[in-house]
């Protein structure tokens, strides 16, 4: 041989598939085979995929590294197909990620199959049955295709049934796959033909030997190849039988694996272990096997006789609870399972000489293998949330005998806690899901949390943080308006000589806003912390004692600098003056603009909508979002990381789903109106309501665009006055947090952070599906310029609705300001009781307000960075104080 | 001429950086990318980058200089999206042919005139052929999974046709690249396969696959490692990362192809990740910085730069590089 470094089969799907000496057996499944499968072929035939997805999926999840799929059948049309099936497959990538052995007689089903299956595929099979020529065409197509290829033993002449016919045709076709094809060695496997042995017939004795001889020859003399096989031919006359099936298959591939077969078809349930064979059923079974005596089968069949089959039985398993104390607490926490808890707990204080020692010992054991699994992301958010719900409950359960502990020893400290942590969400601000993950899984980790809740003025911040004497201060906010609180609570800090750093989290916030608004108002660390893995160590590193301070330093070096370079870099932005933007404006071509005219004009109120009739608008992705779950739904279901969990919290979040809407504990409400409405001087928006006159005041784009390429303003949708054409636009606002809050709070009590976490995230995404259903409902009938919409939640997510809703406070007009307008003109308070704070964050939290702009060219976009003449020039037409719009404006303010 | 196989045993090839980020520079209108030929077509011409090899060639044989001058040993063509394909976004399905030839001919050229100057340093011309707008083994519509925009042999003609011009107009080098989805990859090297037997002609061919993102994986689901399995089949030049990840995040992939490839390694990452406004700010000097990890741990053999790279990247990446040795191979020089 010319060539002796070992060369490998190489296989892929979305992952690779490398058979080496050392991967033993490759499994091939072949449940999704017409031809061997009943069920499967129902299902093809009644064009069930789904279901026959099912069958690929569970034959992956039982181990197959390959999956074989056959459409050979004369009732379907096996290349449509193949070709449907597998490009459904494709789109499962816990199916796809094994490769695919592309199964049929017919070159045809062969072909179209390579050409849909990105990964390096096994062709099964073709050989020299119809000559050479028509061989060698396809073994060039295949390796042109990137394929391997299974060879059959078979001729012009037949089926090679003995050893010489056997090793014959493989050499012959090895000879001209290599020589002539120059097909890698490593892609040619061998399918030497299985055939049935005690059958009765003599000339079926030597089966199995000869193949395991043939096999041994091939992988002596065919350097590289592989040899496979279907297995269950082997033992056919024992049908019915299995105990004596599953010893034939495993004394069969005992001796063949040792010959050198590394590939098949077995059915790993058919399967007994070689070393369990009870002795004498052994004997008689390699008797046949390796035709050791001329009476082997009689014998083999006289035994079979008296083996009875025994079901393999199945049942709960709880041997967990016989574990040592430590590791049923331990397992109870990372498995989040309460259910023996409080038993365990009792047990462990009893073991103990004081019951704090149980937090300190047993339970903070669990929890550090808790906190280990999630840094590793072993374990994800939702899990450990449920492991913080076990703790809880423990610890509630511990803390009478605590007390009573300090009674009988007041000189003993309290425990001793990793460090003490001030959680607030700022003033005028009311989301707090970020926030109450990051204070449940930093409390998992020995922590101790004060959370002062929602809407914290600073000045009550600043007295808890002395009150209590935290180690860091942690700030969440998700509207604008709170980034400028948070710099206010900055500078509050340095002004009082505080040293304690400085967390900074929620969704506006960003380690730009953080490093070039927050950390210069503070001489001590100031830190962005996006998610709640990252609050652990943020949080651990800044308190360690040898290294804290050292850290500390680096980050203030790390967010001087990255501030400087953001510096750097945003002042190279041209921007346009106000005039010079609004020149450049959006032309929508009045002329021919449709405009409709809405069916009710005029304001109308909801004020309890059938929650059932949201469950389809919810868009799930956020909601595993919020639980630092990130991929998009429902691919997320099967994420090959995270998708278990994501499943699980899945079925929890639509348990809970249908807990609150079966038990109306919450309560949707809606205003919304649509007016007349007319664009003046360039940016402002009047509107005629029942309510009077009222005048909706736009931000344009200013940052210098490409030629060709507009600024944008909403006000652009909306037919200026001096057009002479009556335009329309409307506003809204709905909710469905009326009652979030109490239950929340409820399952708080209960200590039960998760489900309280889970009520909050289901109530905000209720509010999301709820404004997106209302829009559907104004588009097709309230204002009805979209009558025959035909559209699916996917593609409502995908906003490709005609006319937009956009939100104050999110880009397109990100100024909260206009609130106020649309609570005047709505009457939003008084109708359905949402209110504004200091910050105009809407309460209850789950709610969602926002204009109605119908025109067919009307469109999402970021206002983005402006310039202080706009600023300036919106304070004139708003009649405010420049201060009091710099105030507002100030995250959209241009730096230079 | 040396050949390039040759070369590669010998020491690194540095490839060119981003053609799109040059030609931003000069700010090219409507009426730019229209030129005179094109003045009066009905669809908007604006952004086909491609189409400028014939409207504005001086520009893109500009470019191509700049790269050689910085010390690139090979060029792309200007020839990204010059399929079918994806020039049925500007109706220009019927110049695919012109494009590619042009866009060859002229980087070609200027080669041409680089080896003439310094021929102890031949420069080379890479047939960029880039991964269409379509993808073959993934559904554009989540509703029909099993749903495919483009099949098999739409791509494999395309790809052909494409192949059959740049090699007409004289590339030394067929550069399969950014390619999220492997099968559109497979469809190409078939149509190559296809050419190089009708014609019986051998070409080199570099494959480049596209990490998507932290998850490790192509667009279409691959690791790095069953990309490499899938891509495999045939005799190649060089495999390897560009697009969408910065030099740094490529390190780990890379690793993989090089231990598991008897072909060379290439990598073009782009300048950085880009920042908040969708920019590459990464400099010349951190992105060589960067790259000198590759080649301290001799996982490359080609090395360039996609989106956000300029010469002055490329510049700073060949002095970087003249210093190490490439990783070693054994290429067949069929």
């Amino acid at each position: 041989m010319k060539d002796l470094k070992p060369k490998y089969l190489k296989l892929s799907g979305l992952e690779p598939l490398v058979v080496t000496p050392e991967t033993n057996f490759i499994n091939v499944g072949e449940r999704t085979n017409v031809a061997g499968s009943k069920k499967f072929l129902r299902l093809i035939k009644e064009e069930r995929f789904e279901e026959a997805l099912d069958v690929a999926r569970d034959q992956v999840e039982g181990g197959a590294q390959i999956i074989d799929i056959n459409m050979d059948d004369g009732l379907i049309d096996g290349k449509e197909a193949m070709v449907k099936f597998l490009n459904l497959i494709i789109a499962e990538p816990d199916i796809s990620r094994v490769p695919i052995m592309i199964d049929s007689s017919k070159w045809e089903i062969i072909e179209a199959g390579l050409q849909v299956v990105q990964g390096k595929c096994v062709v099964n099979s073709i050989s020299l049955k119809e000559g050479e020529a028509e061989f060698i065409h396809h073994a060039k197509l295949i390796k042109r295709y990137g394929a391997a290829v299974i060879v059959m033993a078979f001729d012009e002449v037949g089926q090679a049934d003995n050893y010489q016919r056997r090793i014959e045709i493989a050499k012959r076709s090895y000879d001209v796959l290599v020589e002539k094809v120059n097909f890698a060695p490593e892609d040619i496997i061998f399918d030497l033909n299985i055939f049935p042995v005690a059958t009765g017939m003599d000339e079926h004795k030597l089966n199995a030997i000869d193949f395991i001889e043939a096999t041994a020859w091939v992988k002596e003399n065919l350097p590289h190849c592989s040899v496979s096989g279907g297995v269950s031919n082997v033992s056919f006359s024992f049908r019915g039988n299995n105990p004596v099936r599953e010893a034939m298959h495993s004394v069969f591939l005992y001796h063949a694996i040792q010959a050198g077969m590394n590939m098949g078809i077995v059915n790993p349930t058919m399967l007994e272990v070689y070393d369990d064979i009870p002795k004498d059923l052994l004997e008689r079974v390699e008797d046949v096997m390796l035709n050791r005596r001329d009476d082997a089968t009689e014998r083999l069949l006289d035994f079979a006789e008296t083996v009875i089959g025994k079901a393999k039985e199945n049942k709960v398993d709880l041997s967990w609870r016989e574990e040592p104390i430590q590791n049923r607490i331990t397992r109870a926490l990372v498995k989040g399972i309460d259910q023996y808890i409080v038993e365990d707990i009792e047990a462990a204080r009893q073991s103990v000489d004081k019951p704090i020692e149980v937090i300190e010992g047993h339970l903070m054991t669990g929890m550090n293998v808790v906190g280990d699994l999630f840094g590793s992301g072993k374990m994800f958010l939702p899990q450990v949330v449920k492991s913080a719900r076990v703790m809880k409950k423990a610890v509630a359960y511990l803390l009478p005998y605590i007390e009573e502990e300090k009674l009988r020893n007041p000189q003993e400290g309290d425990s001793k806690n990793a460090g003490k942590i001030l959680m607030a969400t700022v003033k005028g601000d009311v989301h707090d899901i970020g926030k109450n993950i990051v204070g449940v899984v930093l409390a998992c980790n020995n922590y101790e949390i004060v959370d002062l809740g929602v809407m914290v003025p600073p000045e009550k911040i600043i007295q808890a943080a002395k009150e209590h004497n935290v180690d860091v201060i942690g700030l969440s906010g998700l509207i604008t308006p709170s980034l400028d609180e948070m710099v206010f609570l900055a500078k509050e800090m340095e002004r009082q000589n505080f040293s304690v750093p400085l967390l900074i989290g929620g969704a506006t916030t960003s380690k730009a806003h953080t490093a070039v608004k927050i950390d210069p108002q503070y001489k001590n660390a100031v830190v962005y912390v996006n998610d709640a893995s990252r609050a652990v160590t943020v949080v651990g590193d800044l308190l360690k004692k040898e290294t804290g301070e050292k850290y500390k330093e680096t980050i203030k070096l790390d967010y001087e600098e990255f501030r400087k370079q953001f510096l750097k870099r945003t002042k190279h932005k041209e921007y346009l003056s106000i005039e010079a933007a609004r020149k450049n404006k959006y032309k929508i071509d009045w002329k021919t603009s449709e405009i409709v005219k809405p069916n009710q004009l005029g304001i109308q109120i909801i004020e309890d909508y059938d929650l059932n009739k949201l469950r389809e608008f919810i868009d799930w992705t956020p909601f595993f979002r919020s639980w630092e779950l990130h991929g998009k739904y429902p691919d997320i279901l099967t994420d090959e990381i995270v998708g278990t969990q994501a499943t699980d919290l899945f079925a929890e979040a639509k348990e809970m789903l249908t807990k609150l809407i079966d038990e109306k504990l919450l309560t949707a409400k809606a205003v919304f109106g649509l007016f007349k409405a007319n664009t003046i001087n360039d940016d402002d928006i009047v509107l005629e309501t029942p309510n009077g006159e009222h005048t909706f005041r736009t931000l344009r784009q200013q940052l210098k665009k490409y030629a060709g390429k507009p600024n944008f303003s909403l006000s652009d949708f909306v037919a200026p006055i001096e057009t002479g054409i009556e335009d329309y636009m409307g506003c809204f606002c709905v909710s469905t947090g009326f009652g979030a809050e109490e239950i929340a709070e409820q399952y708080r009590k209960d200590l039960d952070d998760y489900n309280s976490i889970m009520v909050k995230a289901l109530a905000d995404r209720l509010a999301e599906a709820f404004a997106e259903c209302l829009h559907k409902e104004i588009r097709t009938t309230h204002w009805g310029y979209a009558s025959n919409e035909a559209l699916d939640n996917e593609a409502l997510i995908k906003e490709e609705y005609k006319g937009i809703r956009p939100a104050p406070g999110y880009p397109a007009c990100p100024d909260h300001l206009e609130k106020p307008t649309i609570w005047d003109i709505l009457k939003v308070k008084e109708t359905i009781g949402v209110e504004l704070t200091d910050s105009l964050a809407m309460w209850p939290a789950a709610s969602v307000s926002g204009y109605y702009f119908g025109n067919p060219e009307a469109r999402y976009f970021g206002v983005g960075k402006i310039k202080e003449d706009q600023v300036a020039d919106f304070a004139t037409r708003k009649n405010i104080e420049l201060e009091v719009a710099l105030k507002w404006l100030a995250p959209n303010i241009a730096d230079d | 001429m040396k050949k390039i196989q040759d070369i590669l045993k010998e020491r690194i090839l540095v490839l060119d950086g981003a053609m799109g980020t040059m030609l931003q520079r000069y700010k090219f209108t409507e009426e730019d990318f229209r030129g005179k030929r094109f003045a009066d077509w009905e669809h908007p011409l604006q952004g086909n980058n491609d189409l400028l090899s014939l409207t504005q060639p001086e520009a893109i044989a500009e470019v191509h200089r700049k790269y050689f001058a910085a010390g690139a040993d090979i060029v792309e063509t200007n020839t990204f999206s010059g399929t079918t394909i994806a020039m049925a976004d500007y109706f220009m399905e019927d110049l695919v042919y012109e494009l590619n030839y042009e866009s060859a001919r002229i980087a070609k050229q200027v080669a041409d005139e680089f080896t003439a100057k310094e021929p102890h340093k031949p420069r080379f011309v890479a047939g960029s052929i880039g991964p269409t707008n379509k993808t073959a083994s993934m559904s554009p519509d989540v509703n029909d999974p099993g749903f495919r925009g483009v099949t098999f042999d739409e791509l494999r003609i395309a790809y052909k046709q494409q192949t059959e011009a740049l090699l007409d107009g004289g590339v030394d080098i067929l550069l399969v690249e950014t390619i999220f989805d492997t099968l559109n990859a497979k469809a190409a090297l078939f149509a190559i396969e296809e050419v190089k037997e009708e014609r019986n002609i051998d070409v080199p061919i570099m494959v480049s696959g596209t990490i998507t993102d932290a998850s490790g994986r192509t667009l279409s689901g691959q690791t790095a490692e069953a990309f490499l399995i899938s891509i495999s089949h045939i005799s190649i030049l060089s495999v390897g990362f560009n697009c969408a990840l910065g030099a740094n995040q490529l390190v780990p992939h890379l690793e993989v192809l090089a231990a598991k490839t008897d072909f060379g390694v290439s990598a073009h990452p782009n300048a950085g990740l880009p920042n908040a406004f969708g920019e590459y700010d990464e400099t010349a000097e951190q992105m060589a910085e960067q790259i000198k990890e590759y080649v301290e741990k001799s996982l490359v053999n080609i090395v360039g730069g996609c989106c956000g790279t300029t010469p002055e990247h490329i510049s700073a990446i060949a002095n970087m590089v003249k210093d190490y040795k490439p990783r070693n191979i054994s290429l067949e020089t069929a």
